[in-house]
């Protein structure tokens, strides 16, 4: 009836992990208790979980992002206290089976389920405002999308309280991956989250490049749109042309696993070298996923914080479109020490060394921007500057292992744990906190305070070199990634500094979580009056903050690259409220996408589980769904011009009466 | 033949083509005696290993231009120029991840010591 799941299954006798499900649940009991204090749950199902507005659905992308990253970053401390202490006669407190899976789960939460929910919810909140669109393309799919990743996120985190998680990394090699060698629930967790949350993200690689394509404002050519809006293009065809191949792989492994394949096995004509090439054929494109948004986040920031034209755009365009392409013929430089010729090393490592090229123009093009602008260094300029600084080195360290030779001598070291982190904490982390400051104000209506926030970028800048250049060190000195105890003596200084940095990054995440909360509080002195707070050049910038749930009330027509930027020249940003506007047409909030998403977690669970029943119900139940979704005329409908004009005409008010308040207080 | 196809099929706003009942009913004749050739192929054993997989490869290929021309409507006129540029790019990310996928591994299997040849038979048939 349940398959393999019985009570053995909950790990009562493991105090870490209990106290961590207690952790949770205690979290999940309070936030169900608010929400009944307040009776929300009305307001929750009408405005959140049915809603197909894609600000409201990048925003619930960027919240779960931050509550993943606390997360991840638990595992990330445990394992560094581990190393601190597991050292000679010593094995700290993890045993070596639960730090498997701590390693395997801080790798797959911070890249499926902090990395991209952060990026793709900026994707959400943006681009349909920088373009002058009224939403996505398809905004149901929008919505399908985000509860796909939410469940995939949920079914990682269940299997902190029922089962286990996988114990093979965040790829999950076979043969250690196969049935043979991993028995457990484990693999099957990560299975079938990363299924689940993957299909979610082919399905917003989808839409967001119908979406740029079809729906840009009059007069918006390739050539005048912003450089966020670019990057999002070149990474949503990255996620349409990568995302399947991770699909059809980790296929091939869940019929190895569950109808006793041979594609991966040792045996049976299976060659587990093949999962390799190809979940890298996916790895590679995957990693400028993260990393061209995040490009795009910088470009924005750069410009506006400069006040100046950002340099050299369309270099820039041609930097992101052919670092689009050459992030597909790279990939075998995660597997150099696999056995390849010299002719295929050297293949792969000399295109790998031409990705700097295009990389390096991005960066003096960033520098010259800056160089001549007037800079204001607010938090989201300073994480830009961080980030330039550490993800060039970051960089080398990357061109120093596309090196056959050398890799040779690092693969699998500590060092390539710090190269990627300096990459990925340099790059991606700290574009997203760029983003998050800088686009903050347009999703919330008020800014985030800069105290905080700059002492929250500090912590993390000096606490991510503390923690990850001892690691370099360490890597040079012999020590392997994954390992949960050594022997030698030498190493243990530098495993302390590295906990002491994570311990910086720590109580940096701690004054973010300040700067939110603080800002929360003083909203009304950090109120966004006219929608325009930083002094913004594009056209997300020319509506109020929080928009209205139509954006535009007018569809804007664009004659620059920069559009707002441009109508600040001549003068023509419109000052009041027009006297008559057209009806608007909307699509209707729908909770199919959620129920689907539901069905698609319960598919999951009873997979995991071998309750075949449960996941033949669930399929049924998601056909059923789009077919009833599919059956249903009702999905639309007008915004009246008068109400339109109503909601204008408020705004306007409130930005007059809050410019002579301003003015009588000054 | 792509006239006669398109002869009473709709088109729509934005000019792409969404077929007829004659494209439909050749397409699905043409991939049912693709799919009927590529099983006799390998069932009626007339043909050495080589030759067999040389053949089904090839109507499989065929058989993705098939469903292409007739039901994803793929054609060279400007309308369908976005199809195009998509379907171009997509075949290049395919060559290069199935192309670079058999370099790799053709190249690692070369490499392996001629004992474990021996030891793994299924290594040595996958280079056909």
């Amino acid at each position: 009836m349940l398959g393999r799941l019985t009570w053995s299954a909950i790990p009562l006798n493991n105090p870490i992990e209990m106290g961590a499900v207690g952790l949770m649940g205690i979290v999940v009991l309070i936030v169900l208790g608010f929400v009944a204090r307040y009776n929300l749950w009305v307001y929750l199902w009408k405005e959140w979980i049915t809603t197909i507005d894609h600000k409201k659905i990048g925003i619930m992308y960027i919240l779960m992002a931050l509550v993943m990253l606390l997360r991840g970053f638990a595992d990330a401390i445990m394992m560094r206290t581990q190393l601190a202490f597991s050292h000679g006669a010593s094995h700290g407190y993890l045993p070596p089976e639960h730090y498997d899976q701590i390693f395997s789960a801080h790798g797959v939460i911070m890249i499926f389920f902090v990395a991209m929910p952060f990026v793709i919810g900026f994707m959400n909140v943006a681009v349909p405002l920088q373009i002058g669109a009224r939403d996505v393309a398809f905004p149901f799919l929008n919505s399908i999308s985000f509860w796909l990743t939410f469940v995939g996120m949920a079914l990682v985190n269940l299997s902190l309280a029922i089962g286990e998680f996988g114990q093979a990394g965040w790829l999950a090699y076979p043969p250690l991956s196969e049935l043979k060698y991993s028995p457990g629930s484990g693999i099957d967790y990560w299975i079938w989250s990363l299924q689940i949350s993957g299909i979610g993200t082919l399905l917003t690689g989808v839409n967001f490049f119908v979406t740029i394509i079809k729906m840009r404002a009059p007069g918006m050519t390739f050539m005048r749109m912003p450089v966020f809006v670019w990057t999002i293009l070149c990474t949503s065809i990255l996620i349409m042309a990568a995302f399947p191949v991770l699909t059809a792989t980790i296929g091939m492994l869940t019929l190895d696993r569950y109808l006793d394949f041979h594609f991966f096995t040792n045996d049976g004509g299976g060659n587990q070298m093949m999962y390799v090439n190809l979940i890298w054929a996916w790895g590679h494109p995957e990693v400028y996923i993260l990393i061209l948004p995040v490009f795009g986040v910088f470009s924005e920031v750069v410009s506006t914080y400069s006040s100046k034209r950002l340099f050299a755009y369309t270099s820039m365009v041609w930097a992101t479109v052919s670092i689009t392409v050459l992030s597909f013929v790279v990939w075998l430089h995660h597997f150099f020490t696999m056995g390849s010729g010299a002719d295929v090393n050297a293949f792969f490592g000399i295109s790998t060394m031409i990705i700097a090229i295009p990389t390096g123009v991005k960066i003096f093009n960033w520098l010259f921007t800056m160089y001549g602008g007037r800079v204001r260094y607010e938090p989201a300029m300073l994480w830009t500057v961080g980030f330039m600084v550490t993800f060039t080195i970051g960089g080398m360290t990357g061109v120093m292992m596309a090196v056959p030779g050398i890799d040779f001598i690092v693969h699998n070291s500590l060092f390539l744990i710090a190269h990627f982190h300096n990459v990925i904490i340099g790059g991606v982390v700290f574009g997203c906190f760029a983003g998050l400051n800088y686009w903050f104000p347009k999703m919330f209506g008020f800014r985030l305070e800069s105290k905080w926030g700059t002492r929250s970028f500090w912590l993390w800048l000096v606490g991510f070199y503390v923690a990850f250049v001892p690691l370099y060190a360490l890597g040079f000195m012999g020590a392997t990634r994954r390992m949960e105890h050594y022997d030698n003596p030498t190493w243990v200084p530098y495993m302390w500094v590295a906990l002491f940095g994570a311990l910086l990054i720590f109580a940096g995440i701690i004054c973010s979580i300040l700067q939110i909360v603080v800002s929360i509080r003083d909203r009304k002195q950090l109120m966004d009056v006219t929608g325009d707070v930083w002094g913004g050049r594009t056209l997300e910038w020319a509506i109020p903050s929080p928009p209205p749930f139509y954006n535009f009330a007018t569809t804007p027509t664009v004659n620059d690259a920069e559009p707002l930027w441009d109508a600040k020249q001549r003068g023509t940003i419109e000052r009041q409220a027009r006297d008559h506007y057209e009806d608007i047409h909307m699509p209707k909030n729908t909770g199919a996408g959620f129920i689907i998403a539901i069905f698609a977690g319960v598919f999951g669970f009873a997979m995991i589980w071998y309750i075949w029943w449960l996941a033949i119900l669930s399929v049924v139940g998601i056909i059923l769904t789009l077919i009833i979704r599919t059956c249903n005329d009702d999905i639309d409908y007008y915004v009246p011009g008068e109400e339109v004009a109503r909601i204008e005409k408020a705004h306007f008010l409130k930005v007059a009466s809050l410019e002579t308040e301003k003015q009588h207080a000054d | 033949m792509d006239h006669s196809a398109h002869g009473h099929s709709h088109v729509d706003a934005a000019g792409a083509s969404h077929g007829s009942y004659t494209s439909y009913a050749i397409g699905f004749v043409l991939s049912v005696i693709l799919t009927a050739a590529a099983f006799w192929a390998v069932m009626s054993h007339s043909m050495s290993p080589g030759a067999t997989v040389t053949t089904i490869v090839i109507l499989a290929i065929v058989q993705i231009f098939v469903h292409l021309v007739f039901f994803l409507h793929l054609n060279f006129s400007s309308e369908q120029r976005w199809n195009v540029t998509a379907f171009a790019f997509a075949a290049l990310v395919v060559l290069i991840v199935i192309g670079g996928s058999l370099w790799i591994i053709h190249n690692m299997t070369d490499r392996m010591m001629p004992q474990m040849q021996q030891q793994l038979p299924g290594l040595t048939q996958q280079q056909g």
